[in-house]
């Protein structure tokens, strides 16, 4: 029994530190309604398991008590128990109970940070498109005709589209207040939905170990309401240089760099390697082309649009 | 001097120099201890020679704790650099090789080799087997193992660590980011210990499958051969991947291949899908035998057989098939659609319920049960709390949305630290202090095992624990410094204190080794734990043989059959008993491997051919040598036999 103690008043430990602390760590203080959609399985899933491992804690201390050898007489034989039917169905059927139920739970949170984030209306979501070169990350607002580099404007109450590639290793977008992260690879673009919910100043940064510069890797992110970032790309607008093929293959070269910002975005020259999303070389290099035409005109038409 | 520019470390500190002297005077030492004390004869005859698979088994251990200092100190170095926010006392490049090499190290070269090194010593002995099915074969195993390990340990001093993590993600491992030969070391390193582990897989599950005693018949066979056939099934099916997979990257590095690349079709989430597809059913290579080991101990010291022998093969069998059905919990965020994380989130989620049913037998094993603790059924008592903590865990990671959140951040690293270091550490060390007498006729100090479990217990949560918090609280892993403005400082901190904790414990391991080697008494009986199955029947020291005389088994604990019940374990007269001899050739082959792999990383194309036709060579005398073993005579057994029971 006495070795029960120190493990279940470390145990005790965290279930304080973690009452104590739960609003101050960061993916447990959701800002937006996907962190809101896996905070909450957290905890629900943090719930369960404790209890899980309170009954096997249990179970155990009272096993260790009860048949120490110390407690039982000297001519005491164990018997040959062979195992029962019941307690094994018993044994086997409640885990798959919390399975099922957490299965049924994971399932459904799936569908939904995988798709736009509901409740904000008809309004259109914003598309970014957030690349990463070695260590930096370049964000570009195709719609706006803007780009920055290593801080991310954006938007509340407003769905967001971000559309992540890599120019370089495998590295992950995650801004842990609004939601999970997700890769950037080099040969596709995957998409990931967010959403913020109230303004403030979050912390963004490429999660997926990228080499030599990967713990700086990192980006502010500034949630405002709308009309406040529509200010803001005006001011850009009027103000920020034009992105050249030049300049941003500069951006591109290995190293941190701090914030900037430019008019254009880069997709003109350099576009996102959007359309194929499988294997064979061939089939990927021509709809390689295909995408290319197909994004550079969507750009030019967004473009000529834009530009005064 | 170009030729030898390529051997310089492209990355050099004060650290790395100190280790490369004491590498040289160790080996200077060695070389020197072994001339002055005229050992090199022993040493080749009885070690390096042998195909006992008692002797292989030692080597596997020797290698594998020697392997977990060397991880250790790397763990130390890491813990050190982020208990502070913005130390300085390792750089980016540093701090990633070491979390590399800790990686591959901790997972390929000490827990593989423990597990390898149990089940060499103890599956013959508990199937009453004379050996495995393929001596030789089994020596070129643990040879192929250890020259891969000595060559991947070198990198640091010649040309470099690899740096791209254990999982060498391409295409960070590509030439294109990473230009040392390090990742070559990877490559090669693991391919040779891969093709002598692969090897251990068909040699295993035919010893299991065709050695058997008389009267075991499967359902009888104790759990830890159960756990052993199951864990090298499970490597013949997944071990095939890792090779094709490494031979891939090795092209990619060396051959100009786009196998990983991020130009011409190269395909960089092709590596990961294939790594995990290994490295997924390696999570449980590993854990399983070790499940094997606490089903021995738990049912040893609770006086009592296994409760539900049955459910416990069962799960295993599952167990070994799902763990090839999940490996997308690794990328649950690689994008690839609500859908594939859904059915894999599941299959993850599932493998709860085996393991779940196997701690509610051991659990259930104690009930009614008459409880010893001793060192190894402490180190297993604390495994069941410690390793549901890692468990449970484990659970909430399969929940693919939220592992959006948990994913790539130090709440997976405690994850997985809290089931390797409870589920397999504290089984190999349970398993060294349950065997060490079999092995090595003393018993390591209970006192200093017991406290050693404790200080290793505690450590481990102390260490792993605040990792869950950081993590959540947005510490990425392999970040190799944080600003002060993060709050992560005070957390990592108390991680380092953990960190020292376990080296304490280790430390203190050998000092028990050492204190027990003085001291423990050299009297004790065969059977000095009061054990239930074959190994403990035989003497020891156990003959090279085994058993004298092939032993009959009618239940799965015939030991405890034939102390209790009057099972007759040994019956008819002394044969002449025939064995394999012993073979330098494994030992030497295995040694040009490491000369093939040295070349093939620095690509010294010459020397690698050379060396590959000395490979082949060695196969060919293979092919043609008439080697039938030896035979021992009945007299050599009758006084063999009569001074061990002498003695």
């Amino acid at each position: 029994m006495k070795f029960k103690w120190p493990v279940l008043s470390v145990l005790f430990v965290i279930a304080t530190v973690l009452a104590g602390c739960d609003n101050r760590l960061l993916v447990l203080d959701p800002k937006g309604p996907q962190a809101a959609t896996q905070a909450k399985d957290i905890m629900l899933s943090i719930g369960i398991m404790s209890f899980i491992v309170i009954a096997v804690f249990a179970l155990l201390a009272f096993m260790l008590t009860k048949y120490r050898a110390s407690k039982q007489p000297k001519d005491y034989e164990p018997p040959h128990i062979e195992g029962n039917a019941i307690v094994e169905a018993i044994c086997v059927g409640i885990p798959i109970l919390i399975v099922a139920y957490l299965s049924f739970v994971s399932v459904q949170s799936n569908y939904k940070v995988e798709a736009r984030p509901e409740g904000y209306g008809d309004k259109e979501p914003l598309v970014v498109y957030a690349s990463s070169s070695n260590w930096k990350w370049h964000f570009s607002y195709p719609e706006e005709g803007i780009e920055t580099v290593n801080y991310l404007y954006i938007p509340t109450d407003r769905p967001l589209e971000f559309k992540l590639y890599s120019y370089g290793p495998i590295t992950s977008f995650w801004i842990p207040q609004l939601g999970g992260q997700k890769y950037a690879m080099s040969d596709m673009v995957t998409t990931l939905h967010l959403a913020a919910d109230e303004p403030g100043e979050y912390m963004g940064r490429n999660a997926n170990f990228s080499g030599k510069g990967f713990a700086e890797n990192t980006f502010d992110v500034t949630a405002m309401p709308q009309d406040e970032f529509d200010d803001w790309v005006k001011e850009v607008k009027k103000t920020a240089k034009p992105l050249t093929e030049e300049k941003f293959n500069d951006l591109l070269e290995p190293g941190h760099l701090g914030k900037s910002t430019y008019t254009g975005t880069h997709l003109d020259f350099s576009p996102a390697p959007e359309g194929h999303h499988h294997g064979s070389s061939d089939e990927s290099g021509k709809s390689n082309e295909h995408s290319e035409h197909d994004s550079m005109d969507d750009m030019h038409s967004e473009h000529e649009s834009m530009q005064h | 001097m170009d030729f030898f520019d390529r051997f310089a470390i492209p990355h050099a500190s004060p650290a790395i120099y100190a280790s490369m002297v004491a590498i040289v005077l160790t080996s200077v030492a060695i070389v020197a201890g072994l001339t002055y004390f005229k050992k090199w004869g022993y040493l080749w005859r009885e070690w390096l020679t042998t195909v006992d698979h008692k002797r292989i088994g030692i080597m596997y251990l020797l290698s594998a704790l020697l392997m977990l200092f060397r991880g250790g100190v790397d763990a130390i170095m890491m813990r050190a650099q982020l208990a502070a926010p913005e130390s300085k006392l390792l750089d980016a490049q540093h701090y990633n090789e070491i979390f590399t090499t800790h990686g591959v190290v901790m997972i390929l070269f000490m827990a593989m080799p423990f597990i390898i090194g149990f089940m060499n010593f103890v599956v013959p002995l508990q199937i009453g087997a004379r050996d495995v099915a393929f001596p030789r074969l089994n020596a070129i195993s643990f040879w192929l193992f250890f020259m891969g390990a000595m060559l991947f340990n070198i990198s640091f001093v010649v040309g470099g660590s690899p740096d791209a993590g254990w999982t060498s993600y391409f295409p960070l491992a590509g030439n294109e980011f990473s230009e040392s030969v390090g990742t070559n070391y990877y490559m090669i390193a693991i391919q040779i210990a891969g093709i002598g582990t692969l090897m251990t897989g068909i040699n295993f599950m035919t010893t299991i499958l065709k050695m058997r005693a008389p009267g075991m018949t499967l359902m009888k066979m104790p759990m830890f051969t159960w756990s052993s056939l199951i864990t090298n099934a499970i490597i013949v099916f997944a071990f095939p991947v890792l090779t094709v997979l490494l031979a891939m990257g090795t092209m990619d590095r060396l051959f100009g291949t786009q196998f990983f690349t991020t130009e011409n079709g190269g395909m960089d989430m092709l590596w990961a899908n294939f790594f995990w597809v290994w490295g997924h059913p390696e999570v449980y290579i590993l854990i399983l035998p070790a499940f094997g080991i606490y089903s021995q101990v738990i049912s040893t010291f609770a006086r009592r057989n296994l409760y539900g022998y049955k459910s416990m093969v069962w799960s295993m069998v599952i167990i070994s098939l799902l763990s090839f059905l999940v490996w997308v919990h690794h990328f649950f965020t690689m994008g690839q659609g609500a859908l594939a994380n859904s059915i894999f989130s599941i299959t993850t989620m599932a493998i709860a319920v085996p393991t779940g049913v196997k701690i509610f037998n051991w659990l259930l094993t104690l009930w009614k049960g008459k409880i010893v603790i001793t060192t190894p059924m402490l180190y297993s008592m604390l495994f069941i709390p410690l390793f549901t903590i890692g468990g449970v865990t484990g659970v909430m990671l399969g929940m693919s949305a939220a592992d959006y959140q948990y994913h790539n951040t130090m709440f997976l690293v405690a994850h997985f630290h809290m089931v390797i270091i409870p589920g397999v550490v504290f089984a190999m060390l349970a398993g060294l202090t349950f065997y060490w007498p079999k092995m090595f006729g003393f018993m390591l100090n209970e006192r200093i095992g017991k406290l050693t479990a404790w200080i290793i217990a505690i450590s481990t949560l102390v260490a792993f624990m605040p990792m869950f918090f950081t993590g959540l609280d947005g510490q990425a892993r392999r970040m190799y410094t944080y600003s002060e403005a993060t709050g992560f400082g005070p957390l990592n901190m108390i991680s380092f204190v953990g960190a020292l904790g376990l080296a304490a414990g280790f430390v203190l391991l050998v000092y028990n080794v050492y204190y027990s080697t003085r001291y423990a008494s050299r009297d004790i009986s065969a059977d000095p734990w009061d054990a239930r199955t074959l190994e403990w029947a035989t003497h020891t020291p156990v003959p090279s043989y085994n058993f004298a005389v092939e032993p009959q088994v009618s239940s799965e604990e015939p030991l405890w059959d034939a102390k209790k019940n009057g099972h007759e374990l040994f019956k008819g007269e002394y044969k002449e008993i025939h064995m394999p001899n012993n073979s330098g050739v494994p030992f030497i082959m295995s040694s040009i491997f490491f000369v093939w792999g040295f070349s093939f990383v620095f690509s010294l194309w010459i020397p690698l051919i050379l060396a590959t036709i000395g490979i082949f060579a060695c196969m060919t005398h293979r092919s043609f040598e008439k080697d039938h073993g030896h035979h021992i005579s009945v007299k050599e057994i009758e006084e063999t036999e009569e001074k061990l029971r002498g003695a």
